[in-house]
């Protein structure tokens, strides 16, 4: 450490001060920088407001969830109502709650679906309109159309789609009739990949954008020089473009991963999270949210996605930091 | 010394940068993690839209939280709302607020500052806001109109403690509804007794017809005909005492209603817990562009037939879930919740609030509110029954007729457990898995009745 910041420390002087700085005379006192008071100010009230708003609106109320899951509280009253039970929440999770392994079990699914299924599939579509097909720009907003409608559009749309009686996908079906109509939404054992379907319509567009902009910085001598060397087209895309492209692997990667651990909004839109749907996202909302809330109990649960979130987190930082050196 | 300072400063931002990746990070998952302060900002902005009224005329002015904004209560409410602020000389704000966003809020809004006057439901949920210490005791309010109502509307609209909280407006039987002309043209009869419920069925189902239409994404319908069932087979005190949690889940009696389900479950309409309760009337009470009605029948409650265009409202009949030829057929027993007005802990104007629940309670009022929300009928004794449609004649007959009325389900139970993770949740699993072990099945809702918090 004392060795790199040496080094930096060399490098940079006077590009590190900023213009700003030779502007100024000296200061006269012996203890003395190259930041100007004022570059001083700037760069606390900088980094130091959005700090303080970062711990004020997140660590606290992260810190205040933690506390609240050992504790029984309804949300009325003051803080004195509030009562510490220990591990009780935990254990009711474990031993009573039922919808609570299902959650976690549709919530690693959705992940599994993202990963093999959903993200592969926009990079697809970014390398196929990277080659300039005829009306690629179409396509590109006919696939990109669903990121702007927010979920909660989007499960609207795709509850037209999925009616049983009136929709769209059983009369294509002509399925219609009781005794051989599909539930889409309303069976359990099928209405979690039918809003997979629905999340990935939207989970696609955005990865392919992203993708898509990779693309496009990518430089084509390199890909030309693969081509010389005699790669086929799809020897070049997973030897060459595919490591190149890493720092946007990467970012599609994190980015798949807390779309997936904050699905939310077409499950609790769809059903509030019952029967098939449930998520840990929606548990934590029925139990907080409503006329009798149990904030302990579902606290107790936002930990356990917060402990979840924290892997992914800490890859990304690991990975992003290592970038920098 | 340069050489220093300036890396020591850069550490320290990179430290302050990585922090603040982090936590955004974290931000991005842990959204639905609950700051105490956010469901008071909610209620805060729920009360900001309330703005002080001016010029204050005998008692003075007061405020109503009313928990509707469809066409026909919204127009209701705002009636009784003008004609009593005449009648007593104050002037009442009125702020309407979508039905549902009302019930969730409704903790956080009870203790920020509501309005005066707020519409809400009888029985165990006004009980449990009483018991909070959120709502202000009208005994005096009931010394006035007690006259008015029969006993069991004073039972639920008092409190834990024996105090009144409540004043009731109006409310609605859960029943049976058909079309006349659908029955008239197959020449189906009224099913008094459920073996003549389901020789009706088998005679739907030969016609084509699903007998029974259900729809229960919303997690509540399915409650309604648990209730009907429960106090069918083992009475309106059982269902009372079971909802408080005198009796047990794991109860042989519970088993029994829902092994009778499991039976009659043949008779609904297939994929209820992935249909809304309006496409399910829709099935039932509307006919297709071909005259053609997928479902002969529909369980709800009586506000089902605003699914169905004005001039055919005449031609909507309903009758009682049939009886079960028991011990409990004399009291026939049904679920009729009712709605009315209360008081939040510390009314701006304690005398204008109340002078509105008193004209709340009489009959002048209530036929203000009936003559234009078409599916309710009064809750006074004395109702003016005038102006009612065929629709409101027939439901108050039939609540007259019954010898108890249950709130329901989620009334009579409290919030936590009747809610979307507890008995909406539970009964979903039973729809989706009647054939499931039954057994097994209570015990996991005893469990988690038990693992609730004291109330």
């Amino acid at each position: 450490m004392a060795d790199r910041a040496a080094r930096s420390g060399s490098t940079t002087p006077p590009a590190g001060a900023g213009g700003v700085a030779s502007s100024r005379p000296a200061p006269k006192k012996k203890h003395y920088s190259l930041l100007t008071r004022r570059d001083t100010i700037t760069l606390w009230v900088m980094a130091g407001i959005p700090t303080l708003l970062v711990g004020v609106f997140i660590l606290l109320p992260t810190l205040a969830s933690i506390v609240l899951s050992f504790t029984s509280w309804n949300g009325i009253g003051g803080l004195g109502a509030i009562k510490f039970i220990g591990l009780k929440n935990y254990s009711d999770l474990i031993n009573v709650y039922q919808p609570f392994f299902p959650a976690l079990e549709h919530n690693l699914i959705w992940l599994v679906f993202f990963l093999l299924i959903a993200t592969p599939l926009g990079m697809f579509f970014a390398v196929l309109l990277d080659k300039n097909i005829r009306g690629t720009r179409i396509y590109q907003s006919a696939l990109y159309m669903p990121v702007v409608l927010s979920l909660a559009i989007v499960g609207f749309i795709w509850q037209l789609i999925y009616a049983p009686e009136q929709g769209l996908l059983n009369n294509l079906l002509g399925r219609t009739e009781q005794g051989n109509q599909i539930s889409w939404l309303g069976d359990p054992s099928i209405n979690l990949w039918a809003i997979l379907v629905a999340a990935s319509w939207r989970q696609v567009g955005y990865v392919m954008v992203l993708y898509l902009a990779g693309l496009k910085g990518f430089d084509p001598v390199l890909r030309e020089a693969a081509s010389i060397d005699g790669a086929s087209e799809v020897q070049t895309f997973f030897r060459v473009v595919f490591p190149v492209m890493r720092p946007i692997n990467i970012v599609i990667l994190v980015i798949t991963v807390i779309e997936s651990l904050r699905a939310f909004d077409l499950a609790f839109i769809t059903n509030k999270g019952l029967n098939g749907l449930e998520l840990l996202s929606t548990l934590v909302t029925n139990n907080i949210i409503g006329e009798t809330s149990r904030i302990g109990f579902g606290s107790a649960i936002a930990v356990v996605l917060l402990v979840i979130s924290v892997g992914p987190i800490i890859f990304y930082l690991f990975r992003s930091l290592k970038e920098d050196d | 010394m340069v050489g220093f300072a300036a890396p020591w400063r850069r550490n320290g931002l990179v430290t302050l940068g990585t922090l603040a990746i982090i936590l955004s990070a974290c931000s991005g998952s842990a959204t639905p993690t609950p700051a105490p302060s956010a469901a008071a900002s909610v209620a805060a902005s729920a009360a900001a839209s309330v703005a002080p009224s001016a010029a204050p005329s005998g008692l003075g002015a007061t405020t109503a939280g009313i928990n509707e904004t469809d066409k026909q209560p919204k127009a209701a409410v705002q009636a009784i709302v003008d004609f009593c602020s005449a009648q007593a000389g104050i002037t009442i704000k009125a702020n309407f607020v979508d039905h549902n966003t009302f019930q969730n809020q409704i903790s956080s809004y009870l203790q920020g500052t509501p309005d005066d006057i707020v519409k809400w439901f009888a029985g165990n949920r006004l009980r449990f806001f009483a018991a909070q210490g959120l709502l202000t005791p009208i005994d005096d309010v009931w010394a006035t109109i007690g006259a008015n109502y029969s006993d069991a509307f004073k039972v639920a609209s008092t409190g834990a403690d024996g105090h009144q909280y409540f004043v009731p407006n109006i409310n609605y039987p859960w029943v049976v509804m058909y079309r006349k002309s659908l029955f008239a043209a197959k020449g189906y009869t009224i099913p008094k007794t459920i073996a003549e419920f389901t020789a009706l069925g088998d005679k739907m189902k030969a016609d084509g017809l699903v007998p029974l239409a259900l729809g229960d994404k919303d997690g509540w319908p399915a409650m309604g005909t648990f209730d009907i069932l429960n106090m069918r087979m083992n009475g309106y005190q059982f269902h009372v005492d079971l909802m408080a949690g005198k009796e047990k889940w794991t109860d042989p009696r519970v088993k029994d209603v829902f092994t009778k389900w499991a039976e009659l479950l043949p008779y609904f309409q297939q994929g209820s817990p992935g249909r809304i309760w309006q496409d399910a009337a829709q099935a039932a009470l509307v006919p297709s562009a071909a005259g053609k009605f997928t479902a002969g029948m529909y369980f709800l409650g009586t506000f089902a037939a605003q699914q169905v265009p004005t001039a055919d409202i005449e031609d909507v009949g309903f009758f009682p879930f049939p009886l079960f030829g028991n011990k409990w057929d004399t009291e026939n027993a049904i679920d009729a919740p009712i709605d009315g007005f209360m008081l939040s802990a510390k009314p701006k104007n304690l005398p204008a609030a109340k002078a509105f629940l008193e004209c709340a309670g009489t009959a002048a009022s209530q036929k203000i509110y009936t003559g234009i929300s078409s599916g309710d009928v009064a809750t006074v004794k004395n109702a003016d029954m005038s102006g009612y449609n065929s629709v409101q004649k027939a439901s108050a007959e039939i609540i007259a007729g019954a010898g108890a009325i249950a709130q329901f389900l989620d009334r009579d139970a409290r919030a936590d457990f009747a809610g979307p993770s507890g008995m909406q949740g539970f009964l979903l699993s039973f729809l989706n898995n009647p054939s499931q072990d039954l057994g097994k099945f209570l015990s996991g809702i005893q469990a988690y009745y038990d693992s609730l918090p004291p109330q």
